[in-house]
This record gives C-alpha cells, sequence and structure tokens, in this order.
C-alpha cells in the first residue's frame, strides 16, 4: 500500500461512475486513528457483556429486578450507542478516504 | 376412524372464538400483503426473472427496510417461543443467556458484514458459498459451505412451525385422537407461506415483518406493564422463580434450575453467547437479509439500531418468569407439561381474547417471515452452489431464479414433513447441531474477508474436523432425566471438566487444524486456487462499479451506463 495521503493518478481523479480498471483502489490509504477508536469501543461492547463474574449477583436490585438481569439489559443500550458512536467514526473516514480517490465529487453527499 | 365422535378439540381446551378469530383475520391480512408485496419496487423490466431481484428482493433494501426484514429474520417465533420456555423451565443459563448473545453480535456484525456486502456487490455473490468460491477457487470447500448451510437452515425452519403449533395448540386447535386434524391449520398455513414466497421472494417477508415486528412490540410492551403490577411487582415475580428454581428436584438431587449462575456456570453462560453471536450471521438467512440491502454502511448503522430488539426479547425472557408466578400450566394435547406453550398460554389466560389473539398472531406470523426467509437463502444456495456450481454452469438469471423458485418449495415441504412425521425433539437436536455446524463456516467465510494466507485444503479439513468433534460431542451429552442423546449443547472441554458451549470448542479446534494445515500445505507447496477478488472489492461501496460493468466497459468504452 502507498503512504500517500492523495491519489496520484496521472490522468486526474477517475470519476465515481465511469467503470475503471479492477485494480485501482476504491478508497485512499487509512488514518489508523479512526480504526482504532471503533475498535476499542467495539471490544468494550463485546468484552464487557461477556464478563459474567462481574454480574452474577443478587443485589443491588432495580424496581425488585436482581442486578444480573437488569445490568444485562442496561448494556443493549450501551451497546448500541458504542457502535452508534463507532458508525459516525468510520464512516467519516470512509467518506474522506472515497473522496480523496474521486477527486471530491461526492463531498457535498449526505446520506 | 369415526370423524364425527372426534371433537375438535379435547375437552380440557375450547376453541377460543375470539381469540381464533383475530388470529385468522390477521393471518388473512398478511397473506395479502404477502402477495401485493410482488409488485413492491419491482424492476419493470426484469421483474422477478433473476436471484437478485426474487431472492435479494432487487438489492436495494434501505436502513428502515432492513430494521424490519433482520429484526423479524432473527428474532424467529421459536425464539419468542423457546426463550421463555428455557427461563420458565432451568432458568438463567439456558434463557437469559440469549440477552448477552444478542448484544455483543452487533459489534460482530459490525466490524464482519459490510465487508461481505462490498465484495458481493462487487462481484454479485448471492450466498456466503458464492464468496468463498470466487475467494478460493475451489468447489470442495464452495459445496462445504453451501450444504452446511442448507442443512442447518432445514431444521431452522422446521422449529418456525413448532412456533405455529404451539399457538395452534394453546387456541384449542388440534386434538390428540386425530393427528391430521391437529396439523391441518399448520399445512394451510404453510402452503399459503410458500405460495406468496413464490411469487413475491423476499419482498413478501420484509413487507410482512413490519406487520409482525409492530403487533409483537405492542404485545411485549403491554405485557411487560401489565403482568407485573397484576402478580404484585417484579419483586414478587422474581421471589417465585427464585423459590422455583433453586428447590432441589427428588428425582436427581439437584436444583431444578439456575437463578444466578454460579462460578461453575460462568463458562457455559458466556460460550453460549459469543458461539451463537458469532454463529447467527454465518446463517445463509443472515446474509441473505445483509446482502439485500442497497448499501454498504446499511448493515452498519442498522448494528447500532438493531439492538432494540434485543431489548424486547430480554422482556420477553423475563415473562417466562412472570408465568412462573402466575401459575401458568403448559398442558399439551397429550396432557403432559410442555414448556413451549408458557408464553402463549400466559396471553390466553391474564388478557381479554381479543389481544390474546394479537399476541398468539404476533408469534403464528413471527413464523412466517423468517421460515420465509429461510427458504429463500437455502433455495439461493442450492441454485448457485450445487444447481450452477455442479450441474449447470451455463444457467442464466432466468433459470437461476425459475430453480431457486421451486427449491424454496421443496424445502418448505421438506420442513412440513419433518415436523408433522417426525418427534418435535427431533427438529430441536437437528437445530442444536446446525447451530455447531454453521459456526464451521465460520474461518472460510471471515478469514477470506481480511486474508488469502489459509490453503483452500487446509479450511477444508478444518471445516470437517470441527463438525467432526462437534457432532461426536453433541452426541454425548445425555440428558440427566431421559437418557436421551443429544441432552444438550453444553459439555466439558476435553480433558477437564469446564462446561463450555461445544460449538467454541469445535471452533478452536477447526482454526488449529486450519492453520497447521496451511503452514504444512505451504511448505509443501500445494496449488493454490485462483482468487477472482482484489484488495479494492473489500471496500467498494454503492458508487463504485461492479465488476462485471468494469470487465464490459473496460477498456474498449470510458462511459456506460455503469449504475443504471
Amino acid at each position: 500500500m502507498s503512504s500517500a495521503d492523495m491519489p496520484t493518478s496521472p490522468e486526474g481523479p477517475a470519476r465515481p461512475d465511469v467503470p475503471t480498471d479492477h485494480d485501482m483502489p476504491t478508497r485512499s490509504p487509512a488514518k489508523p486513528a479512526p480504526y482504532v477508536i471503533a475498535g476499542i469501543l467495539l471490544a468494550i461492547a463485546i468484552v464487557v457483556p461477556l464478563f459474567v463474574p462481574s454480574y452474577s449477583s443478587d443485589s443491588p436490585r432495580l424496581a425488585g429486578i436482581p442486578f444480573f438481569y437488569w445490568y444485562q439489559m442496561l448494556w443493549v443500550p450501551i451497546t448500541a450507542g458504542l457502535v452508534g458512536i463507532s458508525y459516525q467514526v468510520v464512516v467519516r473516514e470512509d467518506r474522506r478516504r472515497r473522496d480523496a480517490i474521486r477527486g471530491g465529487v461526492g463531498q457535498g453527499e449526505v446520506r | 376412524m369415526n370423524a364425527m365422535s372426534v371433537p375438535v378439540a379435547t375437552p380440557d381446551r375450547p376453541v377460543n372464538g375470539v381469540a381464533f378469530t383475530v388470529v385468522i383475520v390477521l393471518f388473512l391480512v398478511v397473506a395479502v400483503v404477502g402477495f401485493l408485496a410482488a409488485r413492491w419496487r419491482a424492476g419493470e423490466k426484469s421483474g422477478l426473472h433473476s436471484l437478485d431481484e426474487w431472492g435479494l428482493g432487487g438489492r436495494g433494501f434501505g436502513t428502515w427496510v432492513t430494521w424490519f426484514l433482520l429484526g423479524g429474520d432473527l428474532y424467529t417465533a421459536y425464539t419468542f417461543v423457546a426463550v421463555p420456555a428455557a427461563m420458565w423451565a432451568t432458568g438463567a443459563v439456558s434463557g437469559f443467556f440469549a440477552v448477552p448473545y444478542t448484544i455483543v453480535l452487533y459489534p460482530i456484525v459490525f466490524v464482519l458484514m459490510s465487508r461481505l456486502w462490498s465484495v458481493s456487490h462487487r462481484h454479485g455473490f448471492v450466498t456466503p458459498a458464492d464468496f468463498v468460491g470466487g475467494r478460493y477457487g475451489s468447489r470442495v470447500l464452495t459445496v462445504a459451505v453451501a450444504v452446511t448451510g442448507i442443512v442447518a437452515t432445514m431444521p431452522y425452519i422446521a422449529l418456525q412451525l413448532v412456533g405455529i403449533k404451539a399457538v395452534l395448540t394453546v387456541l384449542g386447535l388440534g386434538s390428540a385422537e386425530n393427528a391430521l386434524l391437529t396439523d391441518l391449520p399448520l399445512i394451510v398455513a404453510f402452503v399459503v407461506l410458500a405460495a406468496y414466497t413464490y411469487t413475491s421472494g423476499l419482498r413478501a417477508p420484509a413487507l410482512i415483518a413490519v406487520v409482525k415486528d409492530l403487533l409483537i412490540y405492542l404485545a411485549v410492551i403491554v405485557a411487560v406493564i401489565y403482568l407485573p403490577i397484576k402478580f404484585g411487582g417484579w419483586d414478587s415475580i422474581f421471589g417465585a422463580a427464585q423459590q422455583k428454581l433453586t428447590a432441589v428436584s427428588p428425582a436427581t438431587g439437584k436444583p431444578a434450575g439456575v437463578f444466578i449462575p454460579g462460578a461453575s456456570s460462568y463458562s457455559a453462560y458466556w460460550t453460549l453467547a459469543l458461539g451463537s453471536a458469532l454463529a447467527l450471521f454465518m446463517y445463509p438467512h443472515s446474509i441473505t437479509g445483509v446482502l439485500a440491502t442497497k448499501s454498504r454502511n446499511t448493515i452498519r448503522k442498522n448494528a447500532a439500531v438493531l439492538p432494540l430488539y434485543s431489548l424486547m426479547l430480554g422482556f420477553l425472557a423475563l415473562l417466562g418468569y412472570v408465568a412462573i408466578s402466575a401459575g401458568t400450566k403448559p398442558i399439551d394435547l397429550n396432557g403432559t407439561v410442555n414448556p413451549q406453550l408458557v408464553v402463549p398460554q400466559l396471553f390466553l389466560d391474564h388478557f381479554p381474547a381479543w389481544f390474546a389473539g394479537i399476541a398468539l398472531a404476533a408469534i403464528a406470523i413471527g413464523a412466517l417471515v423468517p421460515a420465509a426467509i429461510m427458504s429463500i437463502a437455502a433455495a439461493n444456495l442450492f441454485t448457485r452452489n450445487i444447481y450452477r456450481d455442479l450441474i449447470r454452469p451455463t444457467a442464466d438469471p432466468r433459470q437461476e431464479a425459475k430453480v431457486s423458485k421451486i427449491a424454496s418449495l421443496v424445502v418448505k415441504f421438506g420442513a412440513l414433513v419433518f415436523v408433522i412425521g417426525m418427534d418435535q425433539s427431533a427438529a430441536i437436536n437437528m437445530q442444536l447441531l446446525g447451530g455447531i455446524w454453521i459456526l464451521q463456516t465460520f474461518p472460510a467465510i471471515v478469514a477470506g474477508l481480511y486474508t488469502r494466507w489459509f490453503h483452500r485444503w487446509a479450511l477444508f479439513a478444518g471445516w470437517a474436523a470441527g463438525i467432526l468433534y462437534g457432532t461426536i460431542a453433541a452426541y454425548n451429552v445425555v440428558n440427566p432425566a431421559t437418557k436421551a442423546h443429544f441432552g444438550g449443547s453444553v459439555a466439558a472441554i476435553p480433558g477437564t471438566d469446564i462446561q463450555v458451549y461445544i460449538a467454541i470448542v469445535a471452533f478452536v479446534i477447526n482454526i488449529l487444524v486450519a492453520v497447521i494445515l496451511t503452514l504444512v500445505f505451504r511448505a509443501m507447496k500445494m496449488a493454490d486456487g485462483r482468487d477472482i477478488t482484489r484488495e479494492s472489492d473489500y471496500g467498494a461501496d454503492e458508487h463504485d462499479p461492479k465488476v462485471a460493468e468494469i470487465e464490459r466497459a473496460y477498456p474498449l468504452s470510458e462511459s456506460g451506463d455503469a449504475l443504471g
């Protein structure tokens, strides 16, 4: 992989709707930071809910529900939040990489 | 047998007329929706004459449709019946693990599935086995993945029928004496399902899922607010559950179940959750849902919003404890206790008949959605990776769609025969094995998304080793009460007494074999298969041209309607 952040295509940037060679990269090289951040958040969302000793107890109860049960259900919205943040971080970097290779054609596009 | 003397129901189970009428009406509404779905967003030119159209709904589902479709696909009727049933019967380890399972699922989906979407978009892959074939150029590995997918899906479809059956039994349909009468409503329901799946393809379950999900949310939200008030709050509900589950059974000398897992159950609990989460998106019906989305990021966005279903599943699981506190009696037609009837019975006992009808209809319709998607997914596997790859390599898209439609009928008919002809426990055992087997396709599919390091024959050997170990280990689990084999999905790691989910041990064996043999085969310089994918394919999005379009347009022409 090239280390350059900007594409150095001699003919200028390719338009996204024009088919090009199959080996042509679809994205410019990645910056590691967004992927590291997302990776850490997602790892938390996997490891913490599986660490059973941390929640296998009856107390404290919440509205009569033992800790074991409400704590795990609490992790449902927490995971949704962590995945949501990861989505924002990764999609933003993804868009930058595509715009870099397509010469900013899709820049104004918000999906 | 004298038909006149056989009552429609056994005397202790009268038909609940109001609830039954509500179920029938909702079922008819859903059938109409299913047939009309054929016209929904259908391509004017092509109709439903390709797998992309029939089998993947035109590959154009956005965030909302996908949310409903995958929600209906992953959280099946059997889940709604079996999870509370397990909670009612044996408590947390066999029931509540579904909550961490459906939590850790989504980070995994987020990481893996957009890459699979991208490479499949570029190459027009319809099934996971298509991808494996394109990546490794190995027919044997492709067929292994395809057959594993089909075999693991069949009992899963059968279990959806078990879910419908639970609803019908509670409604008072069926009798212990006349098997045909008992199964008739089930057969009618399945014939209608088969008909609209045949005509509308994946569009039918996608639209029906909207109806089903709204009904099930309504039923669960009302039940979770109303029932605890009726039974003296969560405190007394959990009190009753604790009393039942910790009581020592005179037959086995052990507690009836697990209220809060002790140290000896930790490993079983988390390996069940993790193993099930890793396996779920290897099932063909899950991947069908992913590949039907219109953009690379649709599935990622959904990984952040699908957990709402997990919250609902958690509350539904707790209804198993509510049923303990309410003293629900899930008595089957033949007079035995059948835990799977617990939730339908709970609704029928404590709600007005019309509302119970809505809840029961939600469960029954909840069986139709995944059954349709599963049969489509299995049919696509057969068409692409057995019919096209092995029998008729020249098949065009129209022929593929035709074969797949017929295969979907065969698959559903097979599931019906399975449930009617065989003991219900056969379907459950097979589903248990299916979960272990499907996880053995993980290394081939997922490693392939990131690296070509593994050798194709090493992956095949790993797959075989995992399946072999998993099957033997599952057979050796003996139910302490009935002495039957396939008594559960948890066994000790060989040589230790640490109890874990069998699929996880099989998975580790699978990877070890694949790694070691890859090193050996590479040292032997054994021939590697042809890889038709490129690094660029794995990051492609919906605006990047498909490979077929590139090949058509380059280098002869520089424009072209690539995104037509």
